[in-house]
């Protein structure tokens, strides 16, 4: 590692199916030159780094082998390691190799640690979007005052807002109709094999899909298979009649039928289906029971719905009734991938599996005998359409813009060199408590003797108060801009404005960054305030040139009463409070570090 | 300030609580006569009913040991007949009134003579924004409601908390409070309540034209306001009491857990337990590190 060259054995890949060339991998700061252990293959590498653009590797404990995966412009090399430990060894050497180059490029900063591309883009893509970001990023980045990963360690919840907006949608079921397994039939007639192996059979998922879609052979496996049949036989009269109903043979099935009352069972799936339609049904809303009858489509079940024409032919019936059973079957589907629940356990015995899905399936009916309750309650109050909303919908608690603040702050600040008034002063009141409330109920009972005084007050007075009332709306209008709302930044000019807002989040961002660096412990941290420092003691003098140029400008707009000058200091000492906070921190904290390091070689040497 | 207009009211009608500062010490000092206040208020109220018939007042007093509904225009007793010279609404509330101040006198606990006790504003907050939230629950359009201080006492930093909260929910409910002091000194509580809500701060400069003030400023409901040009506060006091000692402060420690404000340093946060490492304070740092 020190010597800056790594060797180990490793199988080349050109693609990721490729099964590998065996050979031996020599990784230097500047190259990695790859030699097939058999010298007649032509898988020589030798590739330079400056063409590599970046590189990935699997994670240790994601079952996948070790592999190293180095991206040049056309494809990438992907080496499979024998050890997640060589590919540590191998990664920190192409990551300071990586590094090395691209920083000599010097076209983009790349950190210590090493970015998936996926990850820079998001970066690039976020900056574009956010021309506010991207400004304070050419501010601290593209002059060094920090480096890309700090600057992201505190983007952190932007990235993360990012990726949390792909990932949200939950995995379903596999969208075919599974329980369709297709028989091979060689030719022969009453010869039919299903494909099924016991792997297939006895995946939980695969259980799961037939007991979710066919409620009727849920029922039967629970009532029949240790019991009346054992379980192979069950499937295989499961599977005969689902033969016979996929070839639509309707008077074989029911003489079949007729002939093996278990395999009936298969073939009468409606009665369940109907008995949960009916609960469906029952859930809704009355007012909106007929929409639902028609949308299930449950009407040709005797004693539910209405039949609005009776007097069908019987094709057609018979068509209908296909039609609908492939629309049944579509909907239970469409439910059963929807609900998606899949078992935690995969290879289960299926007598458990059956187990467990009854007893959801109890679960779930126990909340529906809820949620009726609700429904009848709601039935009970009136119709909740008609209604007002009777939850109040409360504002957001809010941090109000900071422009605001500093405009009450700013009037503050100019008030208390108007006034110099002392803050506090204590009032004192010689009166014990039992004078004072005298003195208070007789004033109540004096009013109760003589009533309001008539007139209330002298006209004097009433203009007095016109007056003063009109002026201060008056000069705080003048206070304050052209109208009452706009605030003391917007009597700056433009471009000043835009500085000081700019300065503003410059340096709230570098504080964020200083702070955040507390308590310094390694050497990193130490070298990461020292340059912070450096970047905060500049915005002084950048401050200061604002000043300088803003107020030459301002010094025209004699209409102000309030001078310019005293605007921006007040700006200022928001800024500088702050900072001066910042950089006394930063000595206080320079001496003691020097003063414990001088304390401890005094102790041990 | 745009409160969120988020619901349905009946846009012209006031559902309107004051809260009436009646602290006994503040009155006994005050140059200006608690009876002439009060007829200015009680003539303010009176106009208030005037402007729509289903505008409501509810008035609470702010006493020192104990707060209070004296008012309330909406019950049944408000209706009554007018005793002699004067109407319902003043006879009745100048009873209940005197009813209050004494029970208060009676909860009073002995305290250090020479100064003022503070008013219970923060319960009188509360009590308010309870009656308000009864008042959205008992029927589809609430009457549009507001707050009204009426407070001339100096703010108790001791109650910095239950007051803030107090703001703060007001401000959830988007019930904006008006403010109208007539101390000395602003009062920074009310200030930052008015501001946080939407509402106005005032201090009438006049108190012998109180009620012109308060009819100019106050008196308008919520929808007009908005076409109106009134009074802006030209500053807010922002500053916080800390948890420790309730002491007003401009600068403090902040727990970076919960974000109680302290105006020393502690080992821990009294609020929430968090404990703070000892960034500061190098010599008891040190002096710790050496008997160690």
């Amino acid at each position: 590692m020190s010597s800056g060259q790594v060797v180990k054995r490793v199988k080349y890949k050109a693609t990721v199916k490729d099964p590998g060339t065996p050979g031996v991998l020599r990784l230097t700061q500047e190259k990695f030159v790859f030699k097939p252990n058999d010298p007649t293959t032509n898988n020589k590498l030798d590739v330079e780094f400056r063409f590599i653009k970046s590189h990935k590797h699997t994670k240790e404990g994601s079952g996948k082998p070790p592999w190293l995966n180095l991206t040049h412009a056309q494809g990438s090399y992907i080496f499979e390691l024998e050890s997640f430990a060589d590919l540590h060894v191998c990664r920190e050497l192409v990551g300071i190799a990586l590094s090395k180059h691209v920083q000599g490029e010097a076209t983009k900063v790349i950190s210590e640690e090493q970015l998936s591309s996926a990850e820079m883009t998001l970066r690039i893509k976020l900056l574009q979007e956010d021309s506010k970001l991207q400004r304070l990023h050419k501010e601290l980045v593209a002059s060094g005052k920090l480096t890309e990963s700090e600057f992201w360690a505190t983007k952190k919840k932007l990235l993360d807002q990012d990726e949390s907006r792909k990932l949200k949608q939950r995995i379903g079921f596999k969208n075919s109709l599974i329980f369709d397994t297709k028989p091979m039939s060689d030719g022969r007639i009453n010869q039919v094999k299903f494909q099924l192996t016991p792997e297939i059979k006895y995946q939980a998922c695969f259980l799961l899909c037939i007991f979710a879609l066919k409620p009727a052979v849920h029922q039967a496996f629970l009532n029949f298979v240790p019991s009346k049949m054992n379980e192979v036989d069950f499937w295989n009269k499961y599977f005969k009649a689902e033969y016979l109903h996929s070839t639509k043979n309707a008077v074989a099935a029911a003489a079949e039928a007729a002939e093996d009352e278990d395999l009936a069972v298969f073939l009468k799936d409606d009665e369940i289906l109907e008995i949960e339609a009916r609960k469906k049904v029952r859930r809704v809303d009355p007012t909106l029971d007929m929409e639902a009858d028609q949308g299930d489509d449950y009407t040709h079940l005797p004693d539910h719905g209405i039949f609005r024409d009776g007097s069908k032919e019987v094709s057609e019936a018979q068509n209908a009734l296909y039609k609908r059973t492939l629309l049944q079957d579509l909907n239970r589907q469409g439910a059963v991938v929807l609900e998606g629940k899949t078992l935690d356990m995969e290879m289960e015995h299926p007598r458990t599996v059956a187990e467990i899905l009854a007893r959801r399936k109890q679960k779930s009916d126990e909340v529906v005998g809820d949620e009726e309750r609700q429904n009848r309650i709601s039935k009970m109050t009136p119709i909740e359409d008609l209604q007002a909303q009777d939850d109040h919908n409360y504002a957001p608690l809010c941090i109000k813009d900071p422009r605001d603040y500093f405009d009450f702050q700013q009037a503050n600040a100019v008030k208390t060199l108007d006034d110099s008034q002392p803050g506090t002063e204590q009032m004192t009141c010689s009166l014990g408590s039992e004078e004072a409330y005298g003195s208070l109920m007789a004033a109540i009972s004096k009013i109760q003797a003589t009533g309001l005084r008539d007139p209330l007050f002298s006209p004097d007075v009433a203009l007095k108060v016109l007056h003063g009332l009109t002026r201060n709306i008056s000069s705080t209008k003048n206070h304050l801009g052209k109208t009452s709302q706009e605030s003391v930044l917007d009597i700056l000019p433009n471009t000043t404005k835009e500085k000081l807002l700019d300065h503003w989040v410059c340096s709230q961002e570098l504080l964020r960054h200083f702070w955040s660096s507390y308590p310094v412990t390694t050497q990193n941290l130490v070298n990461k305030t020292r340059r912070l420092k450096d970047s905060i003691s500049q915005i002084y003098s950048k401050l200061e040139e604002i000043k300088v140029s803003a107020s030459s400008d301002l010094r025209h707009q004699v209409s102000l009463v309030v001078h310019p000058m005293q605007q921006i200091k007040v700006y200022g000492q928001f800024f500088t409070q702050a900072l001066d906070a910042a950089l006394l921190h930063y000595d206080a904290d320079i001496k003691k570090r020097n003063a414990r390091v001088s304390k401890k070689s005094n102790g041990y040497v | 300030m745009p409160s969120a207009p988020s619901k349905i009211y009946a846009d012209d009608v006031s559902l309107l609580v004051v809260t009436l500062d009646t602290n006994p010490f503040f009155w006994a000092t005050f140059p200006f006569p608690f009876a002439e206040f009060l007829s200015q208020v009680l003539a303010f109220l009176n106009s208030i009913l005037l402007l729509g018939q289903l505008n409501q007042v509810i008035v609470i007093a702010t006493g020192c040991n104990s707060c209070a509904y004296v008012y309330d225009s909406s019950s049944e007793r408000s209706h009554g007949a007018t005793t002699g010279t004067m109407p319902a609404l003043y006879s009745n509330l100048l009873h209940n009134l005197n009813e209050f101040l004494a029970k208060d006198r009676q909860l009073d606990a002995s305290q250090k003579p020479g100064t003022v006790p503070s008013s219970l504003l923060s319960g009188s907050l509360s009590m308010a924004l309870c009656y308000i939230q009864r008042a959205f629950r008992l029927g589809p359009m609430p009457p549009q409601p507001r707050i009204l201080c009426l407070q001339g006492t100096a703010d108790g930093p001791e109650q910095y908390v239950a007051i803030m909260n107090a703001i703060f929910s007001a401000q959830r409910s988007t019930v904006p409070i008006d403010s109208c002091y007539i101390g000395s000194n602003n009062s920074a509580f009310l200030q930052q309540a008015s501001y946080i809500t939407g509402g106005i701060y005032y201090k009438p400069p006049q108190l012998d034209g109180l009620y012109q003030y308060l009819s100019t400023v106050f008196a308008t409901d919520l929808h007009s306001r908005a076409f109106l040009r009134l009074p802006k506060s030209v500053g807010v006091d922002f500053r916080a009491s800390c948890f420790c000692h309730k002491r007003t402060i401009d600068m403090g420690f902040v727990c970076s857990v919960c974000l109680s404000i302290f105006c020393e340093h502690h080992d821990k946060c009294s609020t929430c337990g968090s404990v703070f490492g000892q960034a500061q304070l190098d010599a008891s740092a040190a002096n710790r590190k050496r008997k160690a």
